[in-house]
């Protein structure tokens, strides 16, 4: 098969997951600007008016990196769980399985997509964020790779979940009490040198704390981890659930019987 | 020349232990038009669901127009599959369906759009190519995967069950179409549970049974292999309890109703000459079954022996 044929089987399977997401943009776009609205408008305005600067930044700028990074993250991991499982539950799959797409492209196709929904819900954040506090990028083309990053990450985890499913419920449990914890008490809202040095420890152990961080020191310049530490634990993890989806792919798992 | 599907020692084992396929031989020469029959569990969906790469296979190799169908993305781009069940998206357009099938198999989105209109024309679909397909009946669902695997031009067209709950003029303009296509060149393959379907539309004939092929032979062959075919007279005048029928095994199944068994070596006017000796006028004569039928059945009965 010529390079062609990959092109045009790869264009068509992230424009038709493109598609999907942009025909019900209530339930994709919408949702995380009207969240975040509210996360400033209340944490931001009402009640980080009273509270005092961190690292030098006002509240509303200290939270906002770590936001539009939860969004990206969450948004990335539904895009794929959540279109592999339909695909699988309503037999789409098959389309592509009976076509000559390889089970890498398979794998390239949907995490594209959910890559493309990550970066999307991003950009709808920042722009929200823009409406209620000025941020300036201190290193953008970190902020650019840690992004692309994070959101490949999670559309490899979203795509292994997927995998997994047999149900809708098992594409919810994830997200719901594994993904929104640890976004939550990955230093989102706060600074973990703030917390007491067991649970600091502890945060240690939680990877999105590590995303939250390097994005933050991407668009704020501080950090409460090394730079260097964050983005090798985050490509060890991409590339790890990379060859694991392809290896589930090639032996069938999920897909075929 | 190679054979548009060449099946060598199939096998399949499923993961609950349940053996589907023992190990089976098939090969449908080029322009074939042929019918893989079987009763339900029999084997046929695995056999399909393994040519189109649905279903993982235990053992054996499968060439497409001698292509190994396990390394070549060749084999793939010449068969075309329409599914038992409807597996396309149900929230995206027709034209959007057949689009990106055609994408899948590097087909430009600009002649996979002027393709895709051919098709949706040709199947009666055009006035519905901006529906989403869940507002399609179920027979313009059909259509629509008829057309769906036709929109990248394979040269191996298989059809698992196509007109399964279509009505009958529905199901008599399909069988037109795949007619045409198959003079075209397209080599079809076909299964389905209407075995008139196979009988009007096949050249040749495999029959699969708890994972072995009991039958592979031409239609005409088979149909040859008819022992004897029922037929059903009726009279405008009441029946004599007292008729009789030499060398004819026969019954009275109401006062105008008589039942005939005629064996290969008999013939019709045999039994006319006996009815008009006994002054019994015939008004209409019909086969009691489907010919193919009476044969799949005894074919399938004696493999379970």
């Amino acid at each position: 098969m010529s390079l062609t044929y990959y092109w045009i089987a790869f264009y068509t399977m992230v424009r038709k997951e493109i598609m999907r997401f942009m025909r019900i943009w209530p339930q994709t776009l919408l949702p995380p600007a009207i969240t975040t609205s509210l996360y400033f408008l209340i944490f931001g305005h009402f009640i980080g008016s009273q509270l005092a600067t961190i690292q030098g930044y006002s509240y509303i700028q200290y939270i906002a990196p770590g936001l539009i990074m939860m969004n990206i993250i969450t948004n990335s991991y539904a895009n794929v769980s959540t279109s592999l499982f339909i695909n699988r539950f309503q037999k789409n799959i098959e389309e592509i399985l009976v076509s000559p797409v390889s089970e890498l492209m398979i794998l390239l196709g949907y995490t594209t997509g959910g890559i493309v929904r990550g970066i999307a819900v991003g950009i709808v954040v920042a722009a929200i964020t823009l409406c209620f506090t000025r941020l300036h990028v201190q290193h953008p083309i970190t902020a650019f790779i840690i992004i692309v990053l994070c959101s490949v990450l999670f559309s490899l985890a979203g795509f292994t979940n997927a995998i997994f499913a047999g149900k809708f419920d098992d594409i919810s449990i994830v997200p719901t009490f594994v993904l929104t914890p640890l976004t939550y008490l990955g230093g989102v809202f706060y600074s973990v040198a703030m917390l007491p040095p067991f649970w600091q420890k502890l945060s240690l152990a939680n990877p999105i704390l590590y995303m939250v961080d390097t994005f933050r020191y991407s668009v704020l310049g501080i950090s409460d981890i090394k730079l260097s530490h964050a983005l090798a634990m985050i490509g060890f993890f991409t590339i790890a659930l990379f060859f694991y989806n392809w290896y589930l792919l090639k032996k069938g798992v999920g897909i075929r019987s | 020349m190679h054979p548009a599907l060449s099946i060598q020692n199939l096998k399949k084992t499923y993961a609950s232990g349940v053996t589907a396929l023992k190990g089976i031989d098939l090969m449908v020469k080029q322009g074939d038009f042929f019918a893989l029959l079987g009763p339900n569990g029999a084997g046929k969906s695995t056999t399909i669901g393994i040519i189109t790469s649905l279903v993982t296979k235990t053992g054996g190799t499968i060439e497409i127009f001698g292509d190994d169908l396990a390394n070549s993305a060749r084999a793939k781009a010449q068969l075309g599959v329409v599914p038992q069940e409807f597996n396309f998206s149900i929230f995206e357009t027709p034209v959007e369906i057949l689009a990106n099938q055609a994408g899948y198999y590097g087909i430009p989105r600009k002649v996979a759009l002027n393709r895709s209109k051919d098709l949706l024309q040709k199947l009666g679909l055009w006035d519905k190519r901006e529906q989403q397909a869940r507002f399609l009946s179920g027979g313009m669902k059909r259509r629509l995967m008829i057309a769906r695997a036709l929109v990248h031009e394979p040269k191996l067209l298989i059809l698992d069950e196509p007109t399964a709950g279509v009505d009958i003029e529905i199901r008599r303009a399909m069988w037109q179409f795949l007619t045409e296509l198959n003079q075209q060149g397209v080599t079809i393959i076909l299964t389905t549970h209407y075995l008139e379907e196979a009988e009007q539309l096949c050249k040749h004939i495999a029959i699969i049974n708890h994972g072995l092929i009991v039958e592979n032979t031409s239609m005409k062959q088979l149909l040859r292999k008819l022992a004897a075919e029922t037929f059903i007279l009726t009279s405008t005048q009441d029946l004599p309890n007292a008729l009789q029928l030499t060398n004819f095994s026969y019954r009275l199944e109401d006062a105008h109703t008589l039942v005939v068994e005629i064996d290969k070596q008999q013939n019709l006017n045999d039994l006319f000459s006996q009815l008009i000796a006994q002054n019994i006028q015939v008004q209409s004569i019909r086969n009691r079954t489907n010919r193919l039928e009476e044969l799949f059945i005894q074919l399938t009965m004696d493999s379970k022996t």
